[in-house]
């Protein structure tokens, strides 16, 4: 069953949209997508490249050749190795989906008094107001 | 960027022994910076006042960036700034080290070899070879160099060859695989024959700018098509080699063909000698099948390696190939950069593996 981990301040995603976090040892990349959270492993399943390095980018739709629609702005991911695109959303491949997917978390936003409910705020000072991120695993 | 980063983990079996890279590509911080310490004030002006134009008739530029920026890795850009593989800590650190790579062979690309003012080319490979050595195998006894060539001009290429092979700095001699005439012929025997009086092995790396089409009919439209179609070019430097004779007039020539993907060996091999058979009329100064001679003859580096659904018929058409002439190589920063922990499939023997990683390059190279 999925525990819930404190992992970050909503007040570290100023000025970023992204925050590579440990859970439980493993690198999870945190994204943030305007108001939405968005939580995978930091290994892109093909070799291993580093997701949290990887360019946000557009879904690519073609019904010819030099036809082009783009659409979902920021809501792929491009590993930053080999080019491999994931939807930050599901996770899906975007070449070959059903075959392939990166591993998702689930991430939320909760208050401090949530936070303190979860029980793993070792690593935050809490006398900061705030709110919390916090990724299921 | 918000990036926390700790070092990797190694693995137990990683840890015992370190790896062969073949394939790696160290780059200046800048021209100006550490090319020009190489190069007379002449050549220096000269490049400021026309640049450095590439045989590649009638582009006002060349095909890069390829895919990615600057064609690497997006996290090979060093974090004190400079182009991907400018800057040694930081290869340590991210490649070296983490993968335990205690032999790296250098193959600088884009500049020098391919260049349209022969003596400039000239002066260009001859400091870049100066260059390797003095901020790359001096530094790091892992590293090890390639001597580049300005290969349209032989007796340039032999001078070049015999002030480095002696060295324990460089392992081999580097030319690019789109060269301006078939590789076999004849006007490029001295450097082969240079080549093989030194030890030295001839890698043919990836691409280059030989004026001619990257493919048979001509100009693809896309860089991927543009990077496919270098296997083809190895393909046919193979068959020109093969054919002309190259290899029975040189028998102690050895050649690496880096950055060509692996499988479309084997079904070459099976062509030429069935053709090769038939036609003595024309071949009959090639005396042994063309498959022997590849075997004997030819290395390939692994990257980019094909990754089939069924990862089994990769080990089948390394057994085809021959497990002792495949060679590891990461191609680090580039951006098709082949991991170790990730490139082979799981039900490989120890000692194939040993000889992948490993045995098979240091052999090659006539290391320890």
């Amino acid at each position: 069953m999925a525990q819930k981990h404190v992992v970050a301040r909503v007040s570290d995603f100023e000025g970023t949209d992204r925050k590579l976090v440990e859970v439980k040892g493993r690198p999870v990349v945190i994204f943030k997508l305007g108001e939405d959270w968005f939580g995978m492993l930091n290994r892109c399943p093909h070799q291993g490249g580093s997701l949290c390095a990887g360019k946000l980018i557009s879904w690519v739709e073609s019904d010819a050749p030099g036809e082009f629609r783009m659409s979902r702005e920021g809501e792929i991911l491009r590993c930053p190795w080999h080019g491999w695109e994931f939807d930050i959303r599901t996770g899906e491949n975007c070449a070959r989906p059903g075959k392939y997917r990166s591993r998702q978390f689930g991430v939320s936003v909760v208050t401090k008094e949530e936070a303190e409910e979860v029980g793993n705020l070792e690593k935050f000072d809490v006398s900061q107001e705030g709110d919390f991120v916090v990724v299921e695993m | 960027m918000n990036v926390q980063t700790k070092p990797e983990v190694k693995r137990a079996d990683e840890a015992k022994v370190g790896i062969a890279d073949c394939d790696t590509h160290p780059t200046p911080k800048s021209l100006e910076a550490e090319i020009y310490p190489f190069l007379t004030q002449h050549w220096r002006d000269y490049i400021d006042t026309y640049g450095m134009v590439q045989r590649i008739g009638f582009a006002s530029g060349t095909q890069y960036p390829k895919g990615q920026p600057r064609a690497s890795r997006r996290d090979s850009f060093p974090p004190d700034g400079g182009p991907p593989a400018s800057n040694l800590a930081f290869m340590q650190e991210q490649h070296l080290d983490p993968h335990n790579v205690d032999m790296a062979v250098s193959i600088p690309l884009r500049i020098g070899q391919a260049l349209n003012q022969a003596e400039l080319a000239v002066a260009v490979c001859s400091a870049i070879n100066d260059w390797q050595e003095h901020f790359w195998t001096s530094k790091d006894k892992r590293m090890k160099a390639s001597i580049v060539m300005a290969y349209e001009n032989a007796d340039a290429c032999i001078e070049q060859i015999e002030k480095h092979a002696p060295k324990d700095d460089f392992v081999q001699v580097s030319m690019l695989s789109r060269t301006p005439e078939p590789m076999g012929h004849r006007k490029y025997w001295p450097i082969y024959e240079a080549a093989a009086a030194n030890d030295m092995p001839v890698a043919v790396h990836a691409f280059g700018y030989g004026g001619n089409p990257v493919t048979g009919s001509g100009w693809p439209s896309y860089y991927i098509e543009d990077m496919m179609a270098h296997s083809m070019s190895c393909a046919g430097l193979i068959t020109s080699m093969v054919y002309e004779g190259v290899f029975e007039r040189i028998p102690k020539l050895k050649l690496v063909i880096v950055e060509g993907g692996i499988s479309w060996l084997p079904s070459l091999a099976w062509r030429l000698d069935r053709i090769w058979e038939k036609n003595r009329l024309e071949l009959s100064h090639v005396t042994r099948p063309p498959s022997e001679l590849m075997r004997d003859h030819i290395w390939l580096t692994s990257q980019p390696i094909e990754e089939p659904d069924t990862r089994r018929h990769l080990l089948e058409t390394i057994e085809w190939i021959g497990w002792e002439k495949v060679l590891y190589a990461s191609d680090y920063p580039h951006w098709d950069f082949d991991d170790p922990k990730h490139v082979l499939p799981a039900n490989v023997s120890k000692e194939q593996r040993q000889g992948f990683f490993r045995d098979n390059a240091m052999k090659l190279y006539g290391l320890a």
